[in-house]
């Protein structure tokens, strides 16, 4: 079946000519571009053209030198990436962050601490309210296993995991904590073919069944094209196309980039 | 057996009507658990007959008539079951199909069986479905049970709005559906399983609520089942052993049925269910086997000699415990300690503690497998039956169980063995006909109902049925010495490093064989020995590799030679397979049995080549991944040549 789209025209998140340097090197130079409530908006580009730089700048772990980012119809120069969490921006990295001792279940419940209101003692002594609050945390982090399909490594430390697993985890992790806004940094790299189709079915079925937003980082050009509704492209911090897959496919300068020609 | 005795004037005959039985007498006693969300729900009969008579009315409002068939495809989930009962108050004829079916072989059934209802239990079978509709124009109505996914798609409704409609009809209309499961007669079909057959298209086989019943309550009965027994219901819906006990059974007797939270968490939730009422196929009892062994390997050197003690304790002594036999007082004393040091936890973690009854069938078990369960005290047992005849034909009986036979036959039935040596039976539970097949069922039923098994075998003095191989597939060599590929084939796969084994010799001059190597076992294998490898393809051709099989090879080689009849079959050739033979190349079928002949078509050149002299053969062939698209596996194959044992030594050496 086609997928039909969630996207809304609301705009959720916008970026305007931000540019990003560490001393000398120009990460990002005067990028401008918008995701919209509801969509699945993939950033593209060949390794070093800034994709991570961008993510890290949406949600607050960089601070831009110039320019503006606008989410939620508040704009700000600098964000500390717990007030992103605060206001509904979960990641994913690169390189897997678990905590590789914990069991899957633990995992995800810490993806729930940002929506714990008893305090440190209470929850040390699972007594009260704390433990009536953890008991609806845990039903919630096992909807998240459920949809996850991970039901039977939710009692195993997360570091004896393949790879894949480990993955879906972190993805759990960032459910967890009912985001409006999901970055996903690469979330297939190093997957096999059957792992890749199961996450890109997990990341549709989270933008249609919770309507989350979902802004990703991705290499795999087929699967970019199948899954976004919108894509912008980066080559070396610059923005050099915008659009639909069908646009951005036909762009000749993003077909030069990938193709490898010399500047 | 406490069964209580039927209420009212109509007999608890029909399954519909066994429910209604069990409502009453059982009331709030467990019916069926699911585990979800990570905890387990309890449906109680009585919530059971509720939900089921909520689905029944539902499908009528939706046009569903007597003789009307239910597809019904997913893993074992309670909704699914039910379903089966909620289309049986209608007349109607459940068809449950396998789960993992490609979508044509799924088109084949469900044209074949004309059904117009489907019952699917999330978005990738309702996929499979809208994929053939083109194909079974008949198929108009799928109903779905996990709305997972299916946001999007039109035209499709939700278990839950069936029930809305239906409990909507109940209540305008409260006796319909009672006047509906009055008109059921025990001699109606209850249930069409379709068979994958080694051979040919699948065949639809009619099973009544008298078969399927009487098979039933006859073995609760032999094995005392009551309604405090528990059994985790986790293989093929489709298929007719799950149907005999997780459905015919557990109405009969009224036992609770366990699904499992997904395929994946099945030994999980076994520890936690602890079933007193457990059937493993050999596959599965081995598989349990080689996770304890790998794990026990890496354990420390005092607990590694306190197993490797008390293993070979109750390898000695504990199948006689079981059965009854005379031990030494010492050993028994020793054994009670080994129970609390080894035996109970292992039982414990393998979720087997309460086993009262287990099974193993539909393939030969090798002895190491079934004594390791035995000498747990664990009552392991096997048992003969086909779907033809709502499974049970033979049991082994409580306390006279041997490895090589399947049982004694079940009560009621009858055993006879035909001249060619086919096993023949008739009972209660023979099977009505062939679905739409009356040449295929007048073939296999005789007019008196005595039904053709296809295997071969033979009674001992004691009662006891011996199955040998597939009576088609039993063969002569050039010089008339009998081939029986399962039997050497069996031999093979009871090494854990060979997972799958395929002979040849019917009409040859002498016997080779085709060798699957178990990726996890052999593997491991490899591991310990620093052989490094990177595909289940190059583990298969590693030398070492060859060179551990060779001697497992020469091994059942020296077992064969000990008999006569046997010895002239021995294995002269054979090779190792690159790729895992299987069910979604055609090679496997879905129950996991090999399919012969079309592996030897396939592999045609590597068996002339085992028959040409060559020492390496070059192959090309196809591989069907998970999603179902096609890759290439490529490479030269070694063959190894093997000294037989003469018979003469053989003897001198036993």
């Amino acid at each position: 079946m086609a997928r039909a789209s969630h996207a809304g025209t609301d705009v959720l998140l916008s970026v305007e000519n931000i540019s990003l340097s560490f001393g000398g090197v120009k990460a990002l130079t005067d990028i401008s571009f918008d995701i919209r409530k509801g969509e699945i908006r993939a950033i593209i580009g060949p390794n070093g053209a800034g994709k991570s730089s961008m993510l890290n700048c949406i949600n607050g772990f960089y601070h831009p030198q110039e320019g503006r980012i606008t989410y939620k119809g508040v704009t700000r120069r600098q964000m500390r990436p717990h007030e992103a969490a605060e206001q509904g921006i979960a990641r994913t990295f690169q390189n897997i962050a678990l905590f590789k001792g914990m069991s899957t279940l633990d995992n995800i419940m810490t993806g729930r601490n940002l929506r714990m209101k008893t305090g440190l003692l209470a929850q040390a002594l699972h007594w009260g309210p704390a433990r009536r609050e953890e008991v609806e945390h845990r039903a919630f982090v096992e909807r998240i296993i459920d949809f996850l399909e991970i039901q039977h490594i939710r009692k195993v430390p997360v570091g004896r995991l393949p790879y894949g697993l480990q993955k879906r985890v972190e993805l759990g992790r960032a459910l967890a904590a009912e985001p409006d806004l999901l970055l996903l940094d690469e979330p297939m790299a190093g997957m096999n073919l059957e792992e890749k189709q199961d996450m890109c079915r997990f990341v549709l079925d989270v933008n249609e069944q919770f309507g989350t937003t979902i802004c990703l980082i991705e290499h795999d050009m087929g699967v970019v094209m199948d899954i976004s509704d919108r894509v912008v492209v980066l080559d070396y911090g610059k923005k050099i196309g915008d659009g639909t897959p069908d646009v951005v496919k036909a762009n000749p300068d993003v077909i030069a980039a990938y193709l490898g020609t010399s500047h | 057996m406490t069964l209580p005795s039927t209420s009212g004037t109509t007999p608890a005959d029909t399954f519909p009507r066994l429910l209604i039985r069990n409502a009453a007498a059982f009331a709030d006693r467990p019916a069926f658990r699911e585990k979800e969300y990570g905890i387990w729900r309890t449906y109680t009969w009585r919530q059971v007959l509720d939900e089921t008579r909520a689905f029944a009315a539902g499908l009528s409002s939706l046009g569903f008539a007597r003789g009307d068939k239910l597809v019904i495809v997913g893993d074992n989930r309670p909704r699914l079951y039910w379903a089966m009962n909620a289309a049986q108050m209608l007349g109607g004829i459940p068809v449950p199909v396998y789960q993992d079916a490609a979508a044509p072989e799924m088109a084949y059934v469900v044209g074949h069986a004309e059904a117009r209802f489907a019952l699917a239990e999330d978005q990738e079978q309702i996929d499979k479905l809208l994929e053939i509709r083109g194909q079974v124009p008949a198929l108009h109505t799928l109903i779905y049970d996990d709305p997972r996914g299916l946001r999007d798609y039109e035209g499709l409704l939700s278990w839950e709005q069936v029930q809305k409609n239906g409990r909507g009809r109940l209540a305008n209309d409260p006796t319909f559906l009672d006047a509906e499961i009055g008109k059921g007669k025990s001699q109606d079909p209850s249930v069409i399983l379709y068979t994958s057959g080694t051979t040919g298209r699948p065949k639809g086989v009619v099973l009544t609520y008298d078969n399927l019943r009487r098979s039933a309550e006859n073995a609760a009965r032999f094995e005392g089942l009551n309604e405090h027994d528990e059994l985790l219901c986790y293989l093929p819906m489709a298929w007719a052993g799950d149907h005999i006990f997780s459905y015919a059974q557990s109405l009969v007797a009224g036992f609770t049925v366990n699904c499992p939270e997904s395929a994946a968490t099945v030994q999980t939730d076994l520890r936690e269910i602890g079933p007193t009422y457990y059937f493993a196929p050999p596959r599965i009892l081995e598989n349990l086997i080689t996770s304890v062994m790998i794990r026990m390997e890496d354990a420390g050197a005092l607990k590694r000699r306190m197993f490797a003690y008390f293993m070979g304790l109750a390898r000695r002594v504990g199948a006689d415990l079981l059965d009854g036999r005379p031990v030494s007082l010492a050993d028994r004393l020793l054994y009670r300690l080994g129970d609390i040091l080894v035996y109970g936890p292992l039982k414990n973690t393998l979720g087997l503690s309460r086993v009262r009854v287990a099974y193993t069938a539909g393939e030969a078990v090798g002895p190491d497998i079934f004594n390791f369960y035995r000498s747990l005290g664990i009552n392991m047992k096997q048992l003969y039956g086909q779907t033809e005849s709502s499974v049970f034909v033979t049991i082994h009986p409580n306390r006279d169980v041997r490895l090589e036979t399947v049982g004694k036959v079940a009560p009621e039935v009858e055993l006879r063995i035909a001249d060619n040596g086919e096993v023949l039976f008739r009972g209660p539970g023979v099977f009505h006909e062939y679905y739409k097949n009356p040449e295929a069922t007048a073939e296999t039923k005789t007019p008196d109902g005595w039904v053709h098994s296809g295997d071969a075998g033979f009674i001992d003095a004691d009662g006891h049925l011996h199955i040998i191989d597939r009576a088609k597939d039993v063969g002569r060599l050039t010089d008339g010495t009998l081939f029986a590929p399962k039997y050497i084939e069996n031999k093979l796969k009871f090494f854990p490093h060979i997972n799958e084994a395929v002979a040849f010799g019917d009409r040859r001059d002498f016997v080779t064989a085709l060798i699957n190597v178990d990726p996890v076992a052999a593997g491991d294998w490899a591991e310990r020995h620093n052989i490094a490898y990177g595909s289940y393809q190059e583990l298969a051709a590693r030398p070492e590799i060859y060179d551990l099989i060779t001697e497992q090879v020469a091994q059942v080689n020296r077992d064969l030679a000990r008999d006569p009849q046997m010895a002239g079959a021995q294995i002269r050739r054979f090779l190792i397979l690159p790729k895992m033979l299987d069910a979604d190349d055609g090679e496997l079928t879905r129950t996991r049995k090999v399919r012969r002949s079309f592996i030897a078509e396939r592999y045609a050149p590597l068996i002339a080549a085992l028959y040409g002299g060559q020492t390496s053969v070059h192959i090309r062939t196809e591989v069907t991944f998970e999603d179902g698209r096609k890759g290439m596996v490529e490479g030269e194959v070694t063959i190894r040549d093997m000294d037989t044992t003469p018979v003469a030594a053989a003897r001198k050496a036993a």
